[in-house]
């Protein structure tokens, strides 16, 4: 053998010999490891079997009750209530999961689609799991369940706990709701708690927004548990921590009435502080009551809700998008009165039309205004007031006016999916249709058509701006878990008081002079006067023949097609606390039902005096620590 | 003079020919296992690919690929890259008690573009492949004189030293019996090894009252009495053995454990799962199971002693022990045999780092079976 000298030789025989020897000793740490088992497994395994069958010890996590949802004024809005509901263990069903279900149907109600989910949970968890069979049990029908249990295998009463909204369907578009978990809740961040068979999560508006902290943290128990995980006693427990409590700048009252008020109507209001920009209602109609996710939809409810014209599911408050109409002709009486056209000496003189180039833009009034000022405009509502003034003003002076009053951008409440509407520019318009801009654009938008749309939430807010002076924005949290939302003190608007006052003085004359368009609606007691500006947002083109022969009335016309009813507004005139707005969609009729609305709930918080009245906030702690605490705790570290 | 031309044709194999020559059997019984420990992964999560199934199927996606690559690579190939391979690995070993962050209470992991590397795990596989070429021109003779000893043994002693000091007790143990089974394979004198024994035995207790630190001794009082702290540190051993002992001799069947979705083990996805096994399957399918590990294993020494040069048997060996060390490691201590030392059960538990140990060992392994019939002198260094 060339290959091998001697001394490879020599260790390759070494290597062999060993190379066997090692082999021998793994065979005998495995015959070890096949005897270990043969012992654990078939000498002791009955004695591991019991063991395993009776006294068992797992860890099991606790959700923590979920925070509760409050007004200014401490009302619960969302709070936990007990929950009764039967459970199912397929394995212990000996007379079948079917069989089951059929007799506990007899003794409560249970539907065939109730039933079905059951089957197909089952099917899709291993046999032992308790699978819920029907929860929010009356006290009735689950004691009546109870007395039945004896001849119902594999069936357990349970009581949990389940998110209560003792307000259902007024807050919420609010509030939003709890439901099951689904993969895209799964944010890693506790994990265990989201395994928690049952466990909620939020869902929408506040509930979602905070959620990681009205969820509170898990706790631990051991328990030691039965094969089939009951459990037979606790050994230990570590509480976990119960969800933050989040305090709401909502008055609940006023919160109630406004959506009562609201009616059927698909419609939108929002009423909040000027000064502080406090929401303290905020209502989209329809809505759905949010307890129903707890109990699980129907079918045919949730097509429902997911079909109607009306769009329940929507807050259109925060994710309807209008064009703002006339409502934004106060934005551009502003750009006017800034850039010095409208002077105490401007006159506009309106004949019904408005010619430019080789256009007829028409007044909403046929038979046109004759000659007004600015105040004379906004009171009147004209449009060839307003196209003159905004073919004067031009576009750019327009949309900065527009986004001083907080238009074209997301105002920040904590809701999510809120939209942020749109300011036309040109640089907008050239990027978007690569198109330049032209003169009847701007006349468009100087009426509050055409590109420019707004939410009714951003509407609110303008108004609020226009009465304070100030920029606020909406916010609807005040504290969670006692911790204040940080909330910079509003800057004054970049608007001389002069040209506020002219447009809160026009806004005025809308609703309280004689003439005005909304005179008809306003506010007649005393000290509680309202200003508002109405606005018709079109919805469909309108023909030369109507021009000409006068409008289709809106009621004449498909739902659909009707222009929809918009009004921002504020009270008192005098001293402004309060502003709001009200839309309706598809609700402009000549009886102004949106300012009727808005009449009354403006009268009804001023009665009430929702932002007079104290607050029962609870007191909360800053980031500092509270002075003296950390003295104290300094003087015990000193020696004795 | 025919073997050396056979030896040089060797050299121009072509990657297919290579993948021909692969011993499929063996890579279907590694696939097999890989199998049985993805299924248990479905099996503690209750039923679901997440979290922990679907991720393994891809980590041994990746291994797998690793392994044919590995294994067509060229023996010498390897044999030039030891030492590098050795530096590299204990650069690492450094940077992670220096920079590592940490993970599960230790310092084990080093963060390397976005990807957490146990650079212990990849110090197993460069240790079998350094010491293999250091051994490899030494005659019997050369191995048992003091200044090679004293290089091999410092080649295992630093990278060791570095592995406490995380600390991780379990890795130790099997980088130094890695190590020092490569120094008895290579025919180290039993006047060196039959001293080293005695002493110890003695050592032993002195390294318990010094060395070892309290959570340590703590898993070892809790293995000699796991009963006395049910609820502490006795806690997993005992669940461990109700879960393996319940299982009886058939098992409670695929998906049928009540162990492990009872979460008593904190660890049921990693060291523990084969107790999960042994539950469901039984005695029978773990004795299959133990039989499965034992013919992977006796594939590997086979091609070990029929591989022509020193490096690669000492490679394959070494790989093959390695593969070995875990699972009796492992083993033994879900078993109750020995303390809880934290080793993962190879191909079944799930993690990253030792599945791609594990895999890359494979790779290896079968790539001294492809090349089994090339030489390499005695004072070569491999080729590149």
């Amino acid at each position: 053998m060339p290959v091998f000298d001697k001394k490879d030789k020599s260790r390759y025989t070494a290597f062999t010999r060993r190379s066997v020897a090692m082999g021998g000793g793994m065979s005998l740490v495995f015959a070890v490891l096949a005897g270990r088992l043969y012992q654990l497994q078939i000498l002791e395994g009955d004695d591991y079997k019991v063991q395993a069958e009776d006294n068992r010890v797992s860890e099991r996590p606790i959700s923590p009750p979920r925070g509760r949802l409050m007004d200014r004024f401490g009302a619960e809005l969302a709070n936990n209530k007990r929950n009764y509901r039967v459970l199912i263990v397929s394995e212990q069903a000996t007379q079948g999961v079917s069989e089951a279900l059929d007799a506990i149907g007899k003794v409560i109600q249970l539907s065939d689609q109730q039933k079905k989910r059951v089957l197909g949970e089952i099917a899709a968890n291993k046999k032992f799991v308790p699978v819920p069979v029907a929860e929010n049990l009356s006290w009735e029908e689950f004691s009546r369940l109870n007395l039945h249990l004896p001849y119902l295998p594999g069936v357990q009463p349970d009581v949990g706990e389940t998110r209560d909204y003792p307000f259902g369907k007024e807050m919420v578009h609010v509030l939003g709701y709890v439901g099951s978990v689904s993969p895209e809740d799964m944010d890693g961040d506790d994990g265990r708690l989201l395994d928690v068979p049952g466990f909620r999560v939020g869902k929408r508006g506040i509930e979602k927004a905070f959620d990681k902290e009205v969820r509170g943290k898990a706790g631990f128990s051991k328990v030691e548990v039965d094969a089939h995980g009951r459990v037979i006693r606790e050994l230990g427990k570590e509480p976990g921590m119960a969800g933050q409590d989040v305090w709401l700048t909502l008055d609940c009252e006023l919160q109630r009435f406004a959506d009562q008020r609201l009616g059927d109507e698909s419609a939108a209001a929002v009423v909040m502080d000027v000064e502080n920009g406090d929401v303290l209602s905020l209502s989209s109609t329809p809505g759905f009551d949010p307890n129903w996710f707890n109990v699980g939809l129907t079918g045919p409810q949730w097509r429902d809700l997911n079909t109607s014209d009306y769009k329940p599911l929507i807050n259109k408050v925060t994710s309807g998008i209008y064009p703002p109409g006339s409502t934004f002709k106060t934005a551009v009486a502003l750009a006017a009165l800034e850039a010095g056209i409208a002077t105490p000496e401007y006159h506009v003189t309106c004949t019904g039309v408005f010619n430019f180039g080789g256009h007829a833009f028409h007044c909403w009034q046929h038979k046109g205004h004759g000659t007004l000022d600015i105040e004379g405009g906004i009171k009147n509502s004209c449009d060839v007031f307003f196209y003159e003034t905004a073919r004067r003003v031009g576009i750019d002076k327009i949309e900065e006016a527009a986004r001083k009053l907080g238009l074209g951008a997301v105002t920040g409440i904590e809701l999510p999916g809120e939209h942020s509407g749109l300011v036309p520019s040109r640089a907008w318009k050239q990027k978007t249709y690569k198109q330049t801009w032209q003169q009847g654009d701007t006349l468009s938008v100087g009426i509050g058509q055409g590109y420019v749309t707004a939410t009714p939430l951003q509407l609110c807010q303008q108004a609020a701006r226009l009465a304070s002076g100030k920029a606020v924005s909406p916010r609807l949290v005040h504290s969670v878990g006692g911790r204040l939302v940080p909330r910079a003190e509003a800057p004054k608007l970049d608007f001389t008081e002069e040209s506020l006052a002219k447009v809160r003085s026009g806004m005025n004359k809308v609703m309280n002079e004689p003439g005005g368009t909304a005179f008809a609606w306003r506010i007649v007691e005393p000290g509680l006067e309202m200003a508002g500006k109405t606005g018709t947002a079109q919805v469909r083109v309108y023909t030369q023949q109507e021009h000409e022969h006068g409008m289709h009335a809106n009621a004449s016309l498909d739902w659909k097609l009707r222009d929809h009813a918009m009004f921002i507004g504020f009270a008192p005139v005098q001293a402004p606390k309060y502003a709001m707005v009200c839309m309706i969609e598809h609700g402009a009729t000549t009886a102004h039902p949106h300012v009727q609305m808005a009449r009354d709930i403006l009268t009804f918080a001023q009665k009430r005096d929702t932002i007079g009245k104290p607050t029962a906030y609870p007191v909360t702690s800053a980031a500092a620590p509270v002075p003296g605490k950390g003295a104290a705790n300094a003087t015990g570290r000193e020696p004795g | 003079m025919a073997m050396r031309a056979y030896a040089a044709a060797k050299r121009t194999l072509s990657v297919a020919d290579k993948l021909t020559e692969v011993n499929w059997g063996l890579v279907l019984l590694i696939t097999l296992c890989a199998g049985a420990g993805i299924a248990m992964l479905y099996s503690v999560a209750g039923g679901k690919m997440q979290p922990w199934a679907l991720s393994q199927t891809i980590k041994f996606t990746v291994g797998f690929l690793v392994m044919v690559g590995v294994a067509t690579v060229d023996v010498r190939v390897w044999m030039s890259l030891a030492y590098p391979a050795y530096a590299l690995a204990l650069l690492l070993l450094v940077a992670v008690v220096a920079v590592g962050h940490m993970g599960l209470g230790a310092q084990r992991w080093v963060n390397i573009g976005g990807v957490d590397l146990q650079p212990s795990e990849l110090m197993k596989i460069s240790l079998v492949l350094a010491l293999a070429r250091f051994l490899h021109g030494k005659s019997v003779e050369e191995i048992s004189r003091p200044f090679n000893l004293g290089i091999a043994l410092a080649m295992i002693a630093i990278p060791a030293i570095f592995v406490v000091l995380q600390p991780n007790l379990g890795t130790t143990l099997i980088i130094v019996m890695d190590g020092c089974s490569l120094l008895f394979l290579a025919g180290l004198s039993w006047w060196w090894i039959a001293p080293t024994i005695g002493s110890v035995a003695v050592a032993v207790p002195l390294i318990w009252r010094f060395a070892l630190h309290d959570y340590q001794k703590a898993r070892v009082e809790t293995f000699l009495d796991p009963e006395a702290d049910i609820l502490g540190k006795g806690w997993n051993i005992t669940q461990a053995k109700i879960a393996i002992g319940s299982g009886g001799s058939a098992g409670k069947g695929f998906l049928g454990g009540t162990q492990s979705r009872l979460n008593f083990l904190p660890e049921k996805q990693t060291d523990f799962i084969f107790t999960n096994f042994a539950e469901e399957f039984g005695f029978v399918g773990s004795v299959a199971l133990l039989i499965l590990f034992a013919v992977i294993i006796g594939y590997g020494v086979q091609i070990a002693m029929t591989a022509r040069s020193q490096f690669a048997r000492l490679l394959a060996m070494g790989v093959t022990l390695n593969f070995f060390f875990y699972i009796m490691i492992n083993g033994l201590m879900v078993m109750g045999l020995i303390p809880v030392v934290g080793i993962p059960m190879p191909l079944l538990s799930y993690g990253g780092s030792a599945m791609l140990t594990v895999m890359f060992g494979f790779g290896l392994l079968l790539s001294v079976q492809i090349h089994r019939q090339v030489e390499i002198p005695r004072h070569s260094g491999g080729i590149i």
